[in-house]
């Protein structure tokens, strides 16, 4: 960040000001570091060797001729894991390395370091493995009824919740019914996983620069896998290259320390594309059932459903995402009567976890398309079931809870209704075949192609539920006219870096905001997830910061025999607001003077479900509305995506620019999920383990997107301001594919739309 | 040619020592050279993170078989801009909003300069199709066609004079 | 390992005469996928990207054929007069990849490489192209139908170098279609290349990704060249349609990760029958 000072000189931003990223002009430059970017002079290749079966037992492990070849350093297997064998963000299921059985194709069996990264690739070759394979367990619905014997000790249920709320008997003159499915999506962030160890002399500690989501959650599971006291492990966030809940779990950074401390030399893991599909959590892929009843005039008045999500070999955060899943059943909808069934599984596949939207994208696209089928049943438009229904602050949840938050979900849906729809017809104005589906393809004339609108709403919980003690840390010094911040906030992309800097100027009056290096020599911040980071350590930094403007107006105060309670900062200045002619600048009044305070945010404690599923789990919700307008090719079953408008609760605007980043951004990834980005699994393995087969929307794909941006403060929120970063992504799937229902006359029920979905 | 060969980039004559023959141009760019603002995705041509501008064309490094460049005259990221200097299409970036992540940034920056050489008032739909070979995550890609027609209507009332 | 630059096709030849097993480098957008996943060492490679006499392309005098080297990478066949003689060609060009890809790719490349989802490769099969190949003993040419002979493989000997091209420059309509599931950068699950000439008034039509070759419909071909009104330039409805059905039942698809059988017969269906109506607008 050494240019940060410069950049924010140039253009200084408060609160509210549209403001650049301080990174941006390094990112722009091929100046940023990410975790790739770390040579350092004598430094190993690591490499992981890999189950190639999805289910089976490890008869022979034979490293030795790996060996022989030079150049290799060092090869670890689980017998060379000093500490805990295994870790895992809930429960600690997972193993460094596989040791008696695989449960995944792609499970770690061995690591060597090298060389050359082409030494470790010709080292993972050698390695003798012999397995005995084993039946595997690939249909998440034998998991459910138990047919298929456990495939690991701690069963094959991950967790069971039900949802039980008000009479199990209600119904109404109307009742539909669906079934849905959700294929598995990745997170697909361009900057592959990469980490550079450095080991302590004599082994005592490691240093290890990573790209994660959370520095403390790796930090306590890395150190029990080394068997190593927490402060001889240092974290440091080395550049993050997106990450959209695929980093929230480990990958690496075991092996990456483990092969740094063998060999005492650094060591640096890199994946490719491949073994990042391997080695990385996915989105669970999901079936869901639901019936809702409701009043002939379409008020909602029971909901059924059942959840199965497939999460895959191992735990992760597996039984959180359920619980995401079954208390969004209702989306942001009034529901006095539910029963609901949800279960996370494990299965033979890759483990799934954290991915932006987190179990709501799944409930979303059933809700949704039963909202959708309950219009048609009671002859309404999608927008009136959706206002007729539409919940408020003070409404109670199917858990019990109260929303006790803005819950503006009339107005971002009359705020979509209201944007207007693209001006140009289909095919555009010109001839130009790439404003048709099929593009370039030349696949179609206008005269084959159909337009169609959908919508989407959704609720989405923000911060971590069910009793968890969320908290994050923030320090503040402010010195010679200097701000400077520290915190452990992994910034991945998302522009906290910036906020932070905003709250800073806007609190202290100050152009210069410095900013340490994120690592874990401070608290935790927790995770960069759940669109918790404004709200929680935008919350710490406002704190710390404003700890440190208390003993800026004490010390003032005492220079001028006042009140500090008669004090205020305007502009770059401290002023009297007694005497308004009493006024010194902040760098005048903190020359040779240190201020410096750490804060704490914690949000108000929550609590677990119980067995009915009822408890208020959740800290707070922010919801969403997306209009999608789309022209398709019904013959061949084409897509494509003419606009997407969209009204967000986003509280405030800390920065409009970077707001709009999130919207577009989360749109696309909804509307990959929508049309074309799906794992393909076939017994176990995973098909499309590129770019060139797990397609993600193009400059082509994305339309141009309309945006209302509600600003109602959260009174419950420390800077007003709602997280962000999930709902685009959430409802946003459901308006694309009730589009295309519309667009064609056909019921689709699974995402992605598949070209074969909609013409066969 | 054995384990010596040297290349050209950014206009200045580089040796490549002790490589192994089959290294892409990112790998020799990131890893022997020390450039590392390049980034590799993956290494299929699927992402375009690696564009650089070789004899003027833009390409993707990892497709490229580094030995067979030399006498060929490559320009990476650390190349497009003087020292100290960003180009117009850098600045346009980071003032539209165009950068989350930053990883695609570099292969996006080039692929930007590379269209404007070639249309200098590109539509919408141009700017889309010329682009569509650098797979953005984070943005959406609004902010980045934004910033693209912004440089090119900034251009075009500079007289067609760069800034 | 040794990486031999040849700037002459004697030299290249030569080269590949001594070394048979030598890996012929060309744009590097299909062999350097392999060598970066490890599934291809390198021993040898030519590279033969700076051979200018392969970057050049021509009309012959009577202007009724083209020869394209085999090293003009698709951006240049795109636009400009090649696009103008063929425009199925250029259409195809248009396809393939994203701009990096189409900046360094080559036609050779797409011959060489022969996978049956090479986008210009329906055309040329559509166009009874000729492959000219060269080795230290000479040259021959073969007819694109007896150069591909299965999935990524083709009858070029190993001391042979892919040259270039010769397509007829045909008077009628003519045109490629091509499905994948996103709008840029995709591998076509189906393509379709149809190519009229109304010298001979006979129809062409090629199928790619559907088969392990590429397909040409000679069923459909010939029935159809008597159901058209030729001075109308009209085909009636039902004729379209049972166009694309014939045409489908040539496609000899599979189901893979990309698609299914069944879904690419379709498309091979609708394409074929959109394209036959685009060459004969009047019903």
């Amino acid at each position: 960040m050494a240019d940060s000072g410069v950049a924010t000189r140039q253009r200084p931003g408060r609160i509210g000001d549209s403001v650049v990223r301080p990174d941006g002009r390094e990112k722009v430059r091929g100046e940023f570091r990410f975790s790739s970017d770390l040579p350092v002079e004598g430094a190993l290749w690591g490499a992981t060797l890999r189950s190639v079966h999805p289910h089976a037992r490890i008869k022979r492990l034979d490293v030795t001729p790996a060996w022989k070849i030079p150049g290799v350093e060092a090869i670890i297997t689980a017998d060379d894991v000093p500490g805990k064998s295994t870790y895992g963000l809930i429960f600690a299921d997972q193993p460094v390395f596989a040791s008696e059985v695989v449960r995944y194709v792609g499970e770690p069996l061995a690591a060597v370091a090298a060389d050359h990264p082409e030494t470790c690739r010709k080292a993972l070759e050698a390695i003798i493995v012999e397995y005995e394979l084993l039946d595997p367990l690939t249909d998440p619905e034998r998991a459910v009824d138990g047919s298929h014997p456990p495939i690991h000790p701690d069963g094959n249920v991950i967790r069971h919740q039900r949802v039980l709320c008000g009479d199990p008997d209600a119904t109404g003159p109307v009742v539909v019914e669906g079934f849905y499915e959700m294929g598995m999506q990745d997170q697909a962030f361009l900057g592959l996983e990469a980490a550079l160890a450095l080991p302590d002399p004599g082994g005592a500690g490691v240093e290890l620069h990573v790209a994660t989501q959370a520095m403390h959650e790796d930090l306590h599971q890395i150190a029990a896998c080394l068997g190593l006291p927490e402060d001889k492990v240092r974290l440091i966030l080395a550049g993050v290259g997106g990450a959209f809940g695929g980093r929230e779990d480990l990958s690496l950074q075991v092996h990456t320390c483990l092969l740094a401390l063998r060999t005492g030399r650094p060591v640096r893991v890199h994946y490719g594309r491949e073994e990042s599909f391997l080695g990385h959590i996915h989105r669970h892929p999901a079936r869901m059932w639901m019936r809702h009843h409701a009043t002939a005039d379409g008020r909602i008045i029971k909901i059924e459903a059942r959840f199965v999500l497939d999460g895959g070999a191992y735990a992760s955060t597996s039984s959180a995402v359920l619980v995401n899943a079954v208390t969004h059943t209702q989306g942001p909808y009034v529901c006095e009567n539910a029963v609901v069934d949800g279960w996370s599984v494990r299965t033979n596949n890759p483990p799934c976890g954290a991915m932006r939207g987190f179990g709501v994208v799944q409930a979303c696209f059933a809700h949704e398309g039963q909202m959708d089928k309950l219009a048609a049943a009671c002859g309404l438009s999608a927008v009136e079931i959706r206002l007729r229904n539409a919940m408020r602050t003070g409404d109670r949840l199917i858990t019990g809870q109260v929303v006790e938050n803005v819950a503006p979900v009339e107005r971002c849906i009359r705020e979509t209704d209201a944007l207007p729809l693209p001006d140009e017809p289909i095919g555009g104005f010109g001839d130009d075949p790439m404003r048709l589906p099929g593009g370039a393809g030349l696949t179609a004339d206008r005269g084959h192609i159909r337009r169609g609108i959908g919508w989407g709403v959704a609720i989405k919980n923000m911060m971590y539920s069910e009793g968890f003690d969320d908290y994050s840390t923030a320090r503040c010094s402010l010195a010679d006219g200097v701000a400077t911040l520290k915190f452990a906030t992994a910034e991945v992309g998302q522009g906290f870096v910036t906020i932070a800097q905003q709250i800073a100027r806007t609190l202290l009056g100050v152009d210069d905001v410095q900013l340490d290096r994120i690592d874990t020599t401070i608290g935790s911040a927790g995770s960069t997830s759940a669109s918790r980071q404004t709200w929680m350590s935008g919350g710490a930094v406002d704190m710390a910061c404003r700890r440190v403007r208390e003993r800026l107006f004490e010390h003032v105060g005492r220079m001028w025999s006042v009140d500090p309670i008669r004090l205020v900062v305007d502009g770059d200045s401290v002023v009297d607001s007694s005497d308004s002619s009493r006024r010194i600048s902040v760098a005048d009044a903190t020359a040779g003077q240190r201020f410096e305070e750490t804060a704490e945010y914690h949000h108000p404690p929550t609590e677990p479900l119980d067995e009915n599923g009822q408890g208020d789990c959740h800290t707070a919700f922010a919801f969403v509305a997306h209009r999608a307008v789309v022209d398709v090719d019904p013959e061949l079953g084409l897509v494509k995506v003419i606009q997407v408008a969209t009204a967000q609760d986003i509280g405030v605007a800390l920065n409009p620019l970077s707001v709009v980043g999130q919207l577009e951004g989360g749109i696309a990834q909804g509307l990959g999920l929508a049309v074309m980005e799906e794992i393909v699994m076939q017994d176990g393995k995973i098909r499309n383990p590129s770019f060139t087969d797990y397609l993600l929307p193009t400059f082509l794909d994305m339309p141009p997107v309309v945006a209302s941006l509600i600003e109602e403060p959260d009174p419950r929120a420390p800077l007003g301001a709602k997280g962000i970063g999930e709902p685009p992504c959430i409802s946003v799937t459901p308006a694309i594919v009730a589009a295309i229902r519309d667009a064609i006359g056909k019921d689709l029920s699974r995402v992605p739309v598949r070209p074969q979905d909609i013409c066969l | 040619m054995a384990e010596f060969y040297s290349l050209r980039v950014n206009g200045v004559d580089r040796e490549v020592v002790d490589a192994q023959l089959g290294e892409s141009l990112l790998f020799v760019l990131r890893e022997r050279l020390g450039l590392l603002g390049t980034k590799g995705a993956c290494e299929q041509g699927e992402c375009g993170s690696c564009s650089v501008l070789v004899d003027g064309e833009l390409v993707c490094a990892c497709l490229v078989l580094a030995a067979a460049q030399s006498g060929r005259d490559i320009v990476s990221i650390e190349g497009i801009a003087p020292a100290g200097v960003s180009t117009d299409v850098q600045q346009a970036f980071v003032d539209a909003g165009a950068v989350q992540c930053g990883f695609c940034t570099p292969g996006l920056v080039m692929a930007a300069h590379s269209l404007l050489e070639r249309i200098v008032d590109p539509t919408d739909t141009e700017i889309r199709e010329e682009l569509s070979g650098n797979i953005c995550r984070c943005t959406g890609y609004g902010r980045l066609v934004e910033a693209v027609a912004n440089v090119a209507k900034t251009r075009i009332a500079l007289g067609g004079n760069r800034g | 390992m040794t990486v031999s630059v040849p700037t002459s096709v004697a030299e290249a030849v030569s080269l590949l005469a001594a070394a048979p097993d030598s890996l012929v480098l060309a744009g590097g957008t299909d062999l350097m996928v392999e060598v970066n996943a490890g599934h291809r060492s390198l021993d040898r490679v030519i590279a033969v990207d700076r051979i200018e006499e392969l970057r050049d392309w021509s009309i012959s005098a009577d202007r009724r054929s083209l020869t394209i080297g085999s090293g003009v990478p698709y951006s240049l066949v795109m636009d400009g007069p090649i696009a103008e003689l063929v425009p199925a060609l250029a259409q195809a060009s248009r396809t393939v990849g994203s701009p990096q890809i189409r900046h360094v790719g080559t036609i050779g490349g797409n011959l060489g490489t022969c996978s049956p989802a090479g986008d210009t490769l329906p055309v040329l099969a559509a166009l009874d192209a000729q492959i000219h190949l060269r080795s230290v003993s000479g040259g021959r040419t073969v007819s694109f139908s007896h150069f591909m002979t299965g999935v990524k493989r083709n009858s070029r000997q190993p001391d042979e170098l892919i040259t270039g091209v010769t397509l007829p420059v045909l008077p009628g309509w003519q045109g490629y279609s091509k499905v994948g599931v996103r709008n840029a950068m995709v591998i076509a699950t189906a393509s379709s290349c149809l190519a009229v000439d109304e010298s001979t008034r006979s129809v062409r039509v090629a199928l790619g990704s559907v088969g392990p070759v590429i397909i040409r419909c000679t069923d459909a071909e010939d029935w159809v060249v008597g159901q058209i009104d030729w001075e109308r330039r009209a085909v009636d409805d039902g004729v379209v349609a049972e166009f694309g059905q014939r045409c489908g039942v040539a496609a000899r698809p599979i189901d893979d990760h990309r698609s299914t059988a069944a879904y690419r017969r379709r498309a091979i269906e609708v394409l074929s029958a959109r394209q036959l109506r685009r060459a004969f607008p009047n019903g």
